[in-house]
């Protein structure tokens, strides 16, 4: 069941363009929403049937030899999550149709989306880690395609390239915990893992595999020092923000930590690890914030300060953090998720986002400044909502804890209440002025996700002592490893919990009536400047780019001399010098007999050789090497191989002819190497030519019996049905090597024609 | 290089070589032969055609384009792989036929791969050969 429903955007993902051809835009979204829609009933129903104590994996076989199983959990987080994502998926999807209007463009963002959509719900219900892995890259891949969606401008394509290497790093730090994770444990099941978890506590690979697992969760999740992806990947087209960066991509960071906390939970490297980073993150988000006048970026960098206080929450490690954890993610999720869709309907429809001349929308779009205002009473956490059930189980998790924490708290609370005002408020409220298109309410499908969205985070804060709890003790009980009673309430009566909490909306709206000196805050403050992970991350892939290019314009110049030269060196110096102080000269059998006939092979042979290096054309050259390959035919004659012989007599015969034609097209005068590079050909050449000689003299002393050579011989007949046993290596037994070998011929014969017709055509 | 006497005589050679390459090809199970070598000498046989009379004559003479037989060759060795896979056994493993074929004896999925072989080694030649021939503006397509 599960796979099915993970595998449906997958499989629906290939006739988008089919669907694409009969409703475009705004119609094609209709019907794609439902495919998240129908997804989310279906967890839906799953969540309110759900039976924590009877919770059994799904599982297919798909790779057993390495332990990789099709193997699916849902248990009440990856429900939550999977609500989430189909939920939100569904408001993207229904929105994105009419924000992005017809053409081929749209047919493409709803196929990277289904296959985000796709990859990030195998995240949330793997139960292997190695599948949990894939989907895990899959996300990464997916949101490089949609975070470069305008691929047309520089940015677009910077911004996603910096995800894809961020995230692809982080995600190959994972891999590596995994592993380790594996070599410890023996499985790959999370099942088994959180069952046993003593194995992997008490190893003495324990300390790695804490720090390569947090290094995916964060990279993903944009933890300080690797957030400065995340308002970059704001070029995406504003859907994509709002499902991918604020509600579901950045957030399987904080699902991986969630997952695995019932493992690692109590060891102090986890739990510190969790506060510190998530703290800063907290924190230094919160402060970024405090600048911005784009409605995407004050998004973003809240985004930010909401992660690193849900990694935070983890990291307490209490039960009531956790829920508190759970509550939290909740809320965001709506409610950023609808203020990134009013976002990109502002955008839409007055063609900018700079909230310094964003205005009096509350008459002009009604059900978006409905589902703004809602949304950011949420994000400011107000009673009633969901929002406030959130923050006052933050506040009251955060006076138990660490003091540094707890102001860290505070502090990002008070800018989430202003940057609620500003993303939220301050459109539709604050006084009319020109933008550059005149403002208008979009259709429904821009306005129904949100205001949906918008409610919903009303209702889970109104239904907070019954839906809510009923939810976060399902969803709670897998992370904290055992099961949790959840208690949740809207009004706690007066105390300190809600006395801080008017406070920070005071104090929020005292930072609003001050932003216009907000925004003249600098982004760095002076030599932190050449600390900033994005400037370090400049230089890093500068660095790169100019090793590469170095050592790509040493060794591959473009002169095929000079490879060979490169090759030969190599060769002698690291293979022939191992070679040589082996070699056991007493050893070699030199038997100087030899027959007429052989001598005389052996005479063509090196007189076209002689000759092909003393030719001055290159006709000359290209000949005598011709003899000297025949020379090697008659060769293979004498000592009984005439399929070799056949095919070198084809093949001399071929490549004469195909150098003819080659160097005809070459300018006519040659330039002869002068003294000193022949004098350093011969010496290379030479040297090359009796290191050879003395491997094929070694290898005559030193025959190996190899068992290959027996059965070859006694299997060709009867296994490949064929006397000629060369072939029967060629067709049968070494097919795969046949296989590869004749795609290299082909693409090799592509390549030449297009390295001659192109470059005729470019004159 | 256009003779007479060359374009005479590569009329009468040239089925003989390709009929060769044939029974190079078939014969390469049990003696010396076999999809490459057949295939070389195909090509060489359109090469001596090419010499003679020309790219646009080579190209008419052999009706398909060298980067179809490239594509077939290919798509003819996947099937013989793809065969001993859908069979149930290992992706690659022979699968004979048990009766006995006319003239090449005995027919299974290694003849097939070799028969692949045979059309992209001549594909492959005959292509380079065409494009480093061609003299012609705009390319042989």
């Amino acid at each position: 069941m599960t796979l099915f429903q993970i595998f449906i955007p997958f499989l629906i993902a290939p006739f988008v363009p089919l669907i694409g051809k009969k409703r475009e835009g705004r119609d094609l979204g209709m019907v794609l929403a439902l495919v998240p829609f129908l997804l989310f009933i279906s967890f839906l129903f799953e969540f309110i049937n759900l039976k924590p104590a009877s919770i059994t994996p799904e599982v297919y076989q798909w790779i057993p030899s390495i332990g990789v199983d099709l193997a699916f959990r849902s248990d009440g987080l990856s429900l939550l999550f999977g609500l989430i994502i189909t939920g939100i998926g569904s408001a993207v999807f229904l929105f994105a149709g009419g924000y992005l209007g017809r053409g081929i463009e749209t047919i493409k963002f709803y196929i990277y989306i289904l296959i985000f959509m796709g990859a990030m719900l195998g995240i949330v219900f793997s139960d292997n880690l190695l599948l949990l892995f894939i989907f895990w890259e899959l996300t990464s891949f997916s949101s490089f395609l949609l975070i470069g969606f305008k691929h047309k401008y520089v940015a677009s394509r910077y911004a996603a390239l910096q995800a894809l290497l961020v995230t692809g790093l982080g995600g190959l730090s994972l891999l590596a915990g995994v592993i380790l994770i594996n070599s410890v444990t023996g499985t790959f099941s999370i099942s088994a893992i959180i069952a046993d978890p003593s194995v992997i506590r008490e190893s003495s690979l324990l300390v790695p595999i804490i720090i390569l697992i947090l290094g995916g969760a964060f990279t993903k999740s944009a933890q300080v020092p690797f957030h400065f992806w995340l308002p970059n990947a704001m070029e995406a087209p504003t859907p994509v923000s709002a499902y991918l960066h604020s509600a579901t991509m950045v957030k399987a960071g904080v699902f991986l930590v969630a997952r695995l906390n019932p493992v690692f939970t109590g060891i102090n490297l986890w739990n510190d690890s969790l506060m510190i980073f998530g703290g800063t993150t907290m924190v230094v988000g919160a402060f970024l914030a405090l600048k911005q006048t784009d409605l995407k970026k004050i998004l973003a960098y809240t985004t930010l300060s909401v992660l690193g206080t849900l990694i935070m929450l983890t990291g307490y490690g209490s039960d009531m953090a956790l829920i508190t954890m759970i509550v939290y993610l909740t809320a965001h999720a709506l409610y950023k998720g609808t203020l990134f869709l009013t976002a990109g309907a502002i955008d839409h429809s007055t063609g900018t986002r700079d909230v310094r001349i964003l205005g009096g929308l509350l008459k002009k779009m009604p059900f978006t400044a409905y589902a703004g205002i809602i949304a950011a009473f949420s994000m400011a956490g107000m009673i009633p909502m969901v929002g406030f059930v959130g923050k006052e189980l933050l506040y009251e998790t955060s006076l138990s804890g660490e003091p540094a924490l707890f102001f860290g708290v505070l502090f990002a609370g008070v800018v989430m209440v202003y940057s609620a005002i500003q993303a939220g408020i301050h459109p539709y409220f604050a006084p009319e002025k020109e933008t550059p298109l005149s403002p208008h309410e979009g259709d429904f499908t821009l306005t129904a996700g949100t205001v949906t969205a918008a409610t919903l985070g009303l209702i889970l804060g109104v239904s907070a002592s019954t839906l809510l709890a009923g939810m976060v003790g399902l969803a709670v009980s897998p992370v904290a490893g055992k099961t949790v009673d959840v208690s949740l309430g809207l009004w706690h009566g007066f105390n300190m919990v809600l006395f801080l909490s008017l406070g920070t909306i005071f104090a929020g709206y005292g930072l609003y009536t001050v932003r216009e000196k907000l925004y003249l805050l600098p982004q760095v403050y002076g030599p932190l400047e050449y600390l900033m992970p994005s400037k370090l991350y400049d230089k890093a892939l500068n660095l790169l780019m100019f090793t590469a290019k170095a050592q790509t314009s040493f060794f591959q110049n473009g002169y095929l001399r000079n490879y060979i030269i490169t090759i030969f060196a190599t060769a002698l110096l690291l293979v022939g010098g191992y070679f040589f102080y082996h070699l056991d000269l007493t050893e070699l059998v030199i038997d100087p007999s030899m027959e007429m006939y052989e001598a005389i092979a052996g005479v063509v042979i090196i007189a076209g050789a002689i000759i092909a290096a003393v030719a001055n054309s290159r006709l000359y050259a290209v000949m005598a090497l011709g003899i000297t390959g025949l020379g090697v035919a008659l060769v293979f004659i004498l000592y009984g191989a005439p399929d070799l012989a056949l095919t070198q007599f084809s093949i001399e015969t071929l490549s004469v002819i195909l150098f003819v034609l080659a160097i005809y097209k070459l300018p006519k005068f040659l330039k002869l190497s002068g003294k000193n590079s022949k004098i350093r050909d011969l010496i290379i050449a030479s040297s090359m030519g009796v290191f050879i000689t003395f491997v094929i003299l070694a290898v005559y002393v030193h025959e190996h019996s190899s068992e290959l050579k027996d059965f070859f011989a006694s299997e060709s007949l009867p296994g490949g049905k064929g006397r000629n046993i060369v072939n029967v290596i060629l067709v049968d037994f070494r097919a795969l090597d046949t296989m590869g070998e004749i795609m290299v011929l082909g693409i090799a014969a592509i390549g030449i024609y297009g390295l001659v017709k192109l470059v005729r055509k470019g004159g | 290089m256009s003779t007479l006497i060359l374009r005479t005589a590569v009329k009468y050679l040239i089925p003989g070589m390709f009929l060769f390459s044939l029974f190079l090809l078939f014969r390469g199970h049990n003696e010396p032969g076999g999809g490459f070598v057949g295939g070389l000498v195909a090509a060489a046989a359109v090469i001596l055609y090419t010499l003679a009379n020309g790219v646009e004559m080579a190209e008419k003479m052999l009706h398909v384009s060298p980067h179809k037989l490239i594509a077939t060759g290919l798509l003819v060795a996947l099937v013989a792989g793809i065969t001993g896979w859908i069979a149930g056994k290992e992706f690659m493993t022979g699968i004979w036929l048990d009766m006995p074929i006319p003239v090449i004896w005995k027919f299974g999925t290694p003849v097939l791969f070799d028969i692949g072989v045979y059309l992209l080694v001549t594909g492959m030649v005959v292509k380079v050969i065409f494009t480093l021939a061609d003299t012609r503006e705009g390319g042989n397509q």
